[in-house]
């Protein structure tokens, strides 16, 4: 609450909004991120999650509102501009280079912020230091076994570990994670787990989750999005309390509120 | 005077994995294979001895038709940059080959001939149509950018239809050919070995330019976009600029083929700019492997001699060729390269 005392926020978001037809997806959402947080994105089934995190990675432009990011407004940037500053994203569904092995997948990211992409003489081969990183960064996500394999070859887990190893790989300043456990056994969900622990000593994160457990673990601040808008953001004991969030969308441990997908969150 | 990929040095292997087998499997470019070494040497060699072999065969009309081939080749390398490395489908590529055989069959007929200006002229035309158009077809995708490029084709098959001045719907004969001339030295296209040896050299040098293209930062990142610009995009690739900077090159290389056609048959028609010309491009880098080095050249001339052959016996030699392309399709995923490829090493692990 006491404004005057925080540092300015890495990602500061002011009313912004998303109109799809008659649907107001994102309804004038204000949202500040911490440097160095862990912040949790939750709220039921179509509450507008991925929408907000499309606005953020530039994919949707947003109607209103003003997004700042470490004090530059780049509300009406393109993603890789968004990308070269230090804001990269993943995808709830799977985006990898399906033609590529797993190490061109993550030399590929590295790449990509990595100094211009117009050379066209020169074997990337040749760039020690791009290989080295895209090798780092397999290490961390757990598939250096798999550094020559096909994408095809991949199980989901191993996809989705490399879908978030791509946003990571160029050291991003903040990272938006969209369901990075979407689909994954409990073992795969614990790996993936530690991953965002270790994350979270390089980068900041805005965590889109439905794995309340995993997310109340992890979390510095939670916020909650309901019909796309912000009904609650604090420390995941205030919102676990909150009244108001728990008649949109937690529900207490066996009730399921009802018609607002709220059974999602119980899913294991 | 033809510079050839086998120059390519080996190259060193990244520091960890073992990205062999996914390069093998259709995997990212690797700089030079076997096969691109084998076909260099074999592309050098026809390259050079061609003429001398034809003339002492008594076939000297071959010539003209390996000269068709060779300049067909560049148009559908130029177009397989486009469609094959970038994923973009162009269903206009004739437009710019077209525009190229008209800007320079125009200045000819208007007596600029020497000092090769009439050349970059017809370089600079294409090229900034290619942006243009470019700029403006980009920002679509899927059906809409096939639809938009054939669009933008289709108008300027119309417009050569209507600027009588020069030919219109009959097309534009000239009688002088292009001179290359700088200084003492004087290249004379109209000299058909002279014809052949700068085609065949302006191939090899897209050859050798894609070879290096692939595996190079510029090469990645446009396979990247191919595979998914939307992830290639959100990690950072200017892919709008990237797929523009391929478009202009990709036209500019469709315009010197155009160049050298109008040189070759001393006439040029609108027919050339119609939209059976692209899907003729198209058939070739489809027959021939899509985003590989070579798949522009053998689809070329396996598309050609199919029909020269054909065409001797029946009327109908498209009905046979439909046929052909059916089983590269269905059987062959990256064309007669990909079967020469995988003839190539059968001794190794099978490609998925």
């Amino acid at each position: 609450m006491n404004r005057a005392a925080v540092p300015p926020p890495l990602l500061d978001i002011r009313g912004l909004e998303k109109r799809f037809g008659g649907l107001l997806a994102t309804d004038r959402v204000d949202l500040q991120i911490r440097a160095g947080e862990v912040h949790a994105l939750i709220g039921p089934n179509g509450a507008g999650k991925t929408t907000l995190i499309a606005q953020l990675g530039g994919q949707l432009a947003s109607d209103h509102g003003r997004i700042v990011f470490d004090a530059d407004d780049i509300t009406r940037l393109s993603p890789h501009q968004r990308a070269r500053r230090g804001l990269v994203r993943s995808f709830q569904v799977t985006r990898l280079f399906g033609s590529a092995s797993v190490l061109d997948n993550v030399a590929l990211a590295v790449q990509a912020v990595a100094g211009h992409s117009f050379a066209a003489w020169r074997p990337v081969r040749r760039e020690q230091a791009l290989f080295a990183r895209a090798a780092a960064v397999l290490d961390d996500v757990g598939l250096a076994a798999k550094a020559g394999s096909g994408i095809a070859a991949l199980s989901h887990g191993e996809r989705r570990a490399l879908e978030v190893g791509l946003a990571l790989a160029s050291r991003p300043r903040l990272v938006l994670l969209d369901e990075p456990m979407a689909g994954l056994g409990p073992d795969e969900s614990a790996r993936m787990e530690r991953l965002i622990g270790k994350v979270r000593q390089s980068s900041s994160v805005l965590l889109v989750e439905h794995d309340v457990d995993a997310v109340f673990r992890l979390a510095d601040r939670v916020s909650v999005l309901v019909g796309g808008r912000l009904i609650a953001t604090g420390a995941p004991t205030e919102v676990r309390s909150d009244p108001n969030v728990i008649a949109a969308y937690l529900g207490d441990d066996e009730a399921h509120l009802g018609g607002s997908g709220a059974p999602e969150a119980q899913r294991r | 005077m033809a510079t050839l990929p086998s120059d390519v040095a080996a190259p060193a292997d990244p520091p960890s994995g073992d990205v062999g087998i996914a390069a093998e499997a259709g995997g990212f470019p690797r700089p030079t294979t076997r096969l691109d070494r084998s076909l260099a040497i074999g592309f050098g060699l026809v390259a050079l001895l061609l003429p001398f072999l034809l003339e002492a065969l008594g076939a000297g009309y071959y010539l003209s038709l390996a000269s068709r081939i060779v300049i067909y080749a560049i148009a559908a390398t130029s177009l397989n940059l486009v469609l094959g490395y970038a994923g973009l489908v162009s269903f206009g590529h004739a437009a710019f080959v077209g525009l190229g055989a008209y800007a320079t069959g125009i200045l000819v007929s208007e007596g600029v001939v020497g000092s090769g200006w009439h050349l970059l002229a017809t370089l600079a035309v294409t090229g900034l149509a290619a942006l243009l158009i470019g700029a403006i077809s980009l920002r679509t995708r899927g059906v809409y950018f096939i639809m938009i490029t054939l669009a933008f084709a289709q108008m300027l098959f119309y417009l050569a239809n209507s600027v009588k001045g020069y030919g219109g719907d009959e097309g534009l004969n000239i009688r002088a050919r292009s001179v290359l001339g700088f200084g003492a030295v004087a290249i004379d296209l109209k000299n058909p070995y002279v014809l052949w040896y700068v085609a065949v050299g302006v191939l090899g040098a897209s050859l050798l330019a894609l070879a290096r293209f692939g595996p190079s930062r510029l090469g990645r990142a446009v396979l990247a976009l191919r595979d998914d610009d939307v992830r290639a995009e959100a990690l950072g690739f200017p892919t709008y600029r990237l797929k523009l900077v391929v478009f202009v090159v990709a036209g500019a290389l469709g315009g010197i083929a155009g160049a050298l056609s109008v040189n070759l048959q001393g006439y040029v028609s609108p027919n050339v700019l119609h939209w059976t010309q692209s899907g003729t491009l198209m058939v070739m880098v489809i027959l021939g492997g899509v985003a590989t080095v070579w798949g522009g050249l053998v689809g070329a001339a396996a598309l050609l001699l199919l029909q020269e052959v054909l065409s001797a016996y029946t009327e109908h030699w498209e009905f046979w060729t439909g046929w052909v392309l059916l089983a590269v399709v269905l059987f062959a995923r990256q064309g007669l390269v990909g079967l020469l490829g995988s003839a190539g090493r059968s001794a190794a692990a099978a490609p998925r």
